[in-house]
């Protein structure tokens, strides 16, 4: 279910360089006036200076307008997110058809899920997308950025055209890849055949399923992930660059001495980014190969090539009413997520951290 | 060969690889186009057709009575407005409490919209469709437009933007001629963020229009869907039939994209800097 991370912050991060921590860290301008002493909380800029108005009206009561403010968010995500999540949880402890009564059933569909072989097939699914997607993804990416950093004409044009893919519905492009890969009547085959090659089932074969999903997933992103590098090789000072060039180094060396380095924090905030959503592949399979998984028992196309979790575990709750085992899913994906996501942090930053 | 050509030559290279990824990223927008001016045959012939036929108005007509196109294209648009101006108001007026204000409990507040980040939306979405159930939300609208008004990213982004772009002094001067908090916020605050707001406005309402997953699931009346699950739904009930499906992919898709190249280049340049955050 791959949401689309036009713009959104490092979800965690040690912060550095370019990058300064997503929050938790002050409001930039708080004043430390000699007002702030025995009053922990106030209007930021008002104290200090509005002496007598302080001690006026204490007590939480006094903020209801900051409260009030920030309600909307926490209301609806109390109800809409907070509480479903936790919901999850208990039922994945139960089983539910939706309708019937809920049964306590404790580990059972843990149990089951360890022994399902679908399941496991539908990991081994996401985690080969993702990875055929991913590399060579941020891999291009870097090597755009880099040819756009080192020209200054149509940068402007390059920008607004590699990164209109990542704006695109991606139930439209869904459809595309499935019409121009389409075994019979596909562009691909056609151009296969003009060049008098053989046509390649790419509907229909384990592994050329994967891999459409995967060149899907890598022209809705690459763009977007080469803008982002972009963007961090435009504030390394040039400086850097001359003084390496003064030193005799080529561009390859100052490639792997100067430029990697410094774009860690960038390339890792990529990783994180392409981890959490490339997992959530949903959407390209649902779309090109059909879901109900009630009436295709070859849900996630032939062999079940593209069944990803997210789209099993679509299956299990919403074909086939089985709420407690889709939650029981959904849950142990989402810990997968995170381990993969610590795994990946880790490696990136250690493989790059200079001797 | 002397280093000046050298250099031109490299130069011209770089620019020769870089149309290649171009050509790549917009190939698809005129391929749609192709398939969906052409009729089905000429698309499945051999040699196929690469140029642009003049079937396109048989094909939207056959779209038509497959399809409730302007249908789904309101729900669409109710949608992703109403969806929008939410985001707008509430994010922005809390963006302004916590840029500006400090109350008890706010760390905690703001690091729950941290959280948001890492929880995939999945884990939630079976009691939500429970609660829809409940309500009586169930394959209405309100099912798609109340959920998604709750955007962590806004509020991120409406903080960092008021807290540096909204002059302390202004908001002093407010206090001093006895301006509350929401008289701040809707004299002083608003005129001051526009900017940030129309990034976070052509954001939610792409999201929103683009949306897939929720609209498949809440929308349970066939015959009130937004675009995109009736785009899906359209393929998987005609998918040999291209020329027609991809005449819907073009009227519920290209718009947007050729809307979206007007704003890009701003759009483009706040969206790395709340990538970089």
């Amino acid at each position: 279910m791959s949401s689309s991370p036009v713009a959104g912050p490092a979800p965690t991060g040690p912060s550095s360089g370019a990058m300064t921590g997503p929050s938790g860290q002050p409001a930039p301008d708080r004043r430390r006036g000699p007002g702030r002493t025995g009053r922990r909380f106030r209007p930021v800029s008002a104290g200090g200076r509005n002496g007598p108005q302080r001690g006026a009206r204490r007590g939480i009561a006094r903020y209801w307008p900051q409260y009030l403010a920030v309600t909307p968010y926490y209301l609806i995500f109390s109800v809409f997110m907070l509480f479903p999540m936790l919901y999850t949880v208990y039922l994945a402890f139960q089983r539910w058809d939706g309708i019937g009564e809920i049964q306590f059933v404790g580990l059972q569909q843990f149990r089951f899920l360890w022994d399902d072989p679908v399941f496991w097939l539908s990991i081994r699914n996401t985690l080969v997308i993702w990875v055929l997607s991913t590399v060579p993804m941020l891999f291009m990416a870097l090597v755009m950025a880099v040819l756009v950093n080192s020209t200054r004409r149509f940068t402007g044009f390059y920008r607004v055209a590699l990164f209109i893919p990542s704006i695109t519905s991606l139930v439209a492009i869904a459809i595309f890849f499935a019409a121009v890969f389409s075994n019979d009547f596909g562009l691909i085959n056609a151009v296969l055949k003009a060049l008098h090659l053989s046509a390649v089932p790419w509907m229909s074969n384990e592994w050329t399923i994967k891999l459409v999903i995967a060149a899907l997933m890598t022209w809705q992103w690459t763009g977007y992930n080469a803008i982002i590098y972009l963007a961090g090789l435009q504030a390394i000072p040039s400086e850097l660059y001359e003084a390496a060039r003064m030193d005799g180094a080529g561009p390859v060396r100052i490639f792997f001495s100067i430029t990697i380095p410094l774009l860690r924090p960038i390339i890792l905030f990529t990783v994180v980014i392409s981890t959490v959503t490339g997992l959530q592949s949903f959407t390209e399979p649902q779309v090109m190969f059909g879901s109900d998984a009630s009436t295709n028992p070859n849900s996630g196309g032939p062999g079940r090539a593209g069944l990803t979790t997210l789209l099993y575990f679509y299956n299990q709750a919403f074909d086939n009413n089985d709420f407690g085992y889709a939650a029981a899913i959904v849950w142990s994906f989402f810990l997968l997520i995170l381990i993969l996501v610590i795994v990946n942090w880790r490696l990136v930053q250690h493989k790059e951290r200079r001797p | 060969m002397n280093s000046q050509n050298r250099r031109r030559l490299r130069g011209l290279s770089v620019h020769v690889v870089l149309m290649i990824c171009v050509v790549v990223s917009v190939f698809p927008f005129y391929w749609i186009i192709v398939m969906a001016t052409n009729t089905s045959q000429d698309i499945y012939s051999f040699p196929p057709k690469l140029w642009f036929g003049d079937n396109l108005l048989t094909n939207i007509e056959n779209l038509f009575a497959k399809m409730d196109f302007f249908g789904s294209l309101l729900n669409t648009m109710i949608v992703a407005v109403g969806t929008t101006l939410l985001v707008l108001f509430f994010d922005s007026l809390a963006g302004f409490a916590f840029a500006k204000y400090d109350f008890p409990a706010k760390r905690f507040l703001f690091g729950l919209l941290l959280a948001m980040y890492i929880l995939p939306t999945q884990l939630a979405i079976i009691p939500q469709y429970e609660i829809m159930v409940q309500l009586g939300w169930l394959g209405t609208l309100k099912a798609l437009i109340v959920p998604a008004a709750a955007n962590a990213f806004g509020i991120f982004w409406m903080r960092q933007y008021t807290s540096t772009g909204v002059p302390d002094e202004l908001l002093d001067a407010a206090r001093i001629e006895g301006a509350g908090f929401f008289r701040q916020y809707w004299h002083v605050v608003l005129p001051c963020v526009r900017p940030a707001l129309a990034f976070l406005g052509i954001y939610t309402f792409i999201a929103a229009w683009n949306d897939y997953v929720l609209p498949l699931v809440m929308l349970v009346n066939p015959d009130e869907l937004t675009l995109q699950v009736a785009l899906a739904q359209l393929y998987a009930g005609h998918s040999t039939d291209y020329s027609m499906v991809m005449a819907g992919v073009l009227l519920a898709v290209i718009p947007l994209v050729l809307v979206f190249t007007f704003f890009a280049r701003g759009f483009i340049a706040d969206a790395t800097k709340g990538a970089l955050r």
